[in-house]
């Protein structure tokens, strides 16, 4: 977003990524966005016993002005999802978001009109992270897992490259399994 | 319900009280719907495809009530008579079930009965608990229900009123101005249900966004599944899926 951003594609912009990158992962501030049981893990995450604090992640502020990164923490529904995407567009650039849990990221076993089928209709999602509701392990490892994508984020004209490939990659990805879904296991029993 | 030592309940009591008993009106009722909601004809056993939901019986309790439940009716019923009309005019109905109070009481007496119940010395229901919505769409004429609960602290007693009302002409005079706290329960069950209260300040959606249709509790109003897709696998809304009957 600064000046890092103008840099031409070289050994110097190598070494400024790898610089910012280190800085940004070692103090990723979350914005927690807990809406249903998922938040109750969340807070588990912060406490002493599993203690996010030591890996810079020790603010989790009210404040989406000074947050790095949104945890979608249980369902979103119709009502809320406005807000969600107001919160999300608060928060300064460069931005993650997890989604944690199945209902945040597909809607899980809420399937009717009142909740919104995935958070990725709203906000683009960097990390998906299953279980109902994950443990705290599971979610530091979702945030490991973060961590190395944003000390390994690319810059400028390397990052323009990088969003290429990436979508080209997604594109081409083959579907995992061909199928009309649990109907089809009706005429198979 | 604690026993008190030494005695307490005769053994007519608690056989009435026995769970099987309890449930026998309901038994005895005729069956509406059976097995789950979802897709028929497949030939899927894994599930349970049992089930029967009968209808929901009509039960109505004679005096002596028990406890304190004549006391309550008979000052509600001495109250209304001093303002010139009459309990059985406005109660339609005593219901005695599991030990609870319910006054099924027509909608032109509902503000009446709540100032009563609300001001009279003897009765005192000072908390207001909540209004419900319930939406019966077999039971002709008087589809949509609102339960109120009523507490008084005065006397420790509860009651329980319910107000029927035809789907046709869905309007109940809200309680608010005799309970101020019934203000956002009422917009809820509006929003839920679709049952107007007449008289209510401000009958706003509370729940649902402002520009919601519809009025997603009603047993009419669809689930509103959508497929979801992920990689390839795409499963249907729970509605259309297999059922287990």
């Amino acid at each position: 977003m600064g000046i890092e951003e103008k840099l031409p594609s070289g050994v110097l912009l190598t070494s400024v990524e790898k610089l910012a990158g280190w800085a940004r992962a070692r103090s990723v501030w979350p914005a927690t966005f807990g809406l249903a049981c998922c938040a109750i893990e969340l807070m588990m995450t912060g406490g002493p016993r599993h203690d996010l604090a030591r890996f810079g992640m020790e603010k989790t502020g009210s404040t989406p002005r000074e947050a790095d990164l949104m945890i979608v923490a249980g369902r979103v529904s119709q009502k809320m999802a406005p807000v969600l995407r107001q919160i999300y567009d608060q928060m300064p650039e460069p931005k993650w978001v997890i989604s944690m849990g199945v209902c945040a990221s597909s809607g899980g076993m809420f399937n009717n009109y009142a909740i919104v089928q995935g958070v990725d209709h709203i906000v683009p999602v960097d990390i998906y992270l299953p279980g109902c509701p994950p443990r705290p392990e599971m979610l530091m490892d979702a945030i490991f897992k973060l961590h190395d994508k944003i000390m390994n984020m690319k810059l400028g004209a390397d990052r323009d490259e990088e969003i290429t490939e990436l979508e080209e990659a997604r594109l081409n990805m083959l579907p995992l399994r061909v199928s009309a879904g649990i109907n089809d296991l009706g005429s198979e029993l | 319900m604690t026993t008190p030592p030494g005695g307490g309940e005769t053994p007519a009591e608690e056989a009435e009280n026995l769970p099987a008993r309890l449930g026998e009106e309901r038994l005895a009722a005729p069956v509406v719907r059976t097995g789950m909601f979802g897709v028929h004809g497949t030939q899927d056993t894994s599930g349970y495809g049992q089930l029967q939901v009968h209808q929901r019986p009509s039960i109505a309790s004679e005096p002596p009530y028990g406890g304190y439940f004549d006391a309550v009716a008979q000052a509600l019923g001495s109250a209304l008579a001093a303002d010139g009309s009459n309990f059985g005019e406005a109660v339609e109905r005593v219901v005695v079930n599991r030990g609870e109070l319910t006054f099924h009481v027509r909608r032109e007496y509902l503000l009446a009965v709540a100032d009563k119940l609300l001001h009279d010395p003897a009765l005192r229901f000072e908390i207001f608990s909540g209004v419900s919505g319930v939406h019966y769409p077999d039971e002709i004429g008087q589809e949509l229900s609102a339960v109120y609960h009523l507490l008084s602290i005065t006397h420790n007693r509860r009651v329980r009123l319910e107000v029927r009302t035809p789907d046709s002409d869905r309007h109940i005079p809200s309680v608010t101005p005799v309970y101020p706290a019934a203000n956002w329960h009422e917009r809820e069950t509006w929003d839920f249900f679709g049952i107007i209260f007449d008289g209510h300040p401000a009958l706003t959606r509370i729940e649902m966004p402002d520009d919601w249709l519809g009025h997603p509790q009603r047993k009419d109003y669809p689930l509103g599944g959508i497929p979801v897709e992920y990689r390839g696998t795409k499963m249907p809304p729970p509605d259309e899926r297999r059922s287990y009957s």
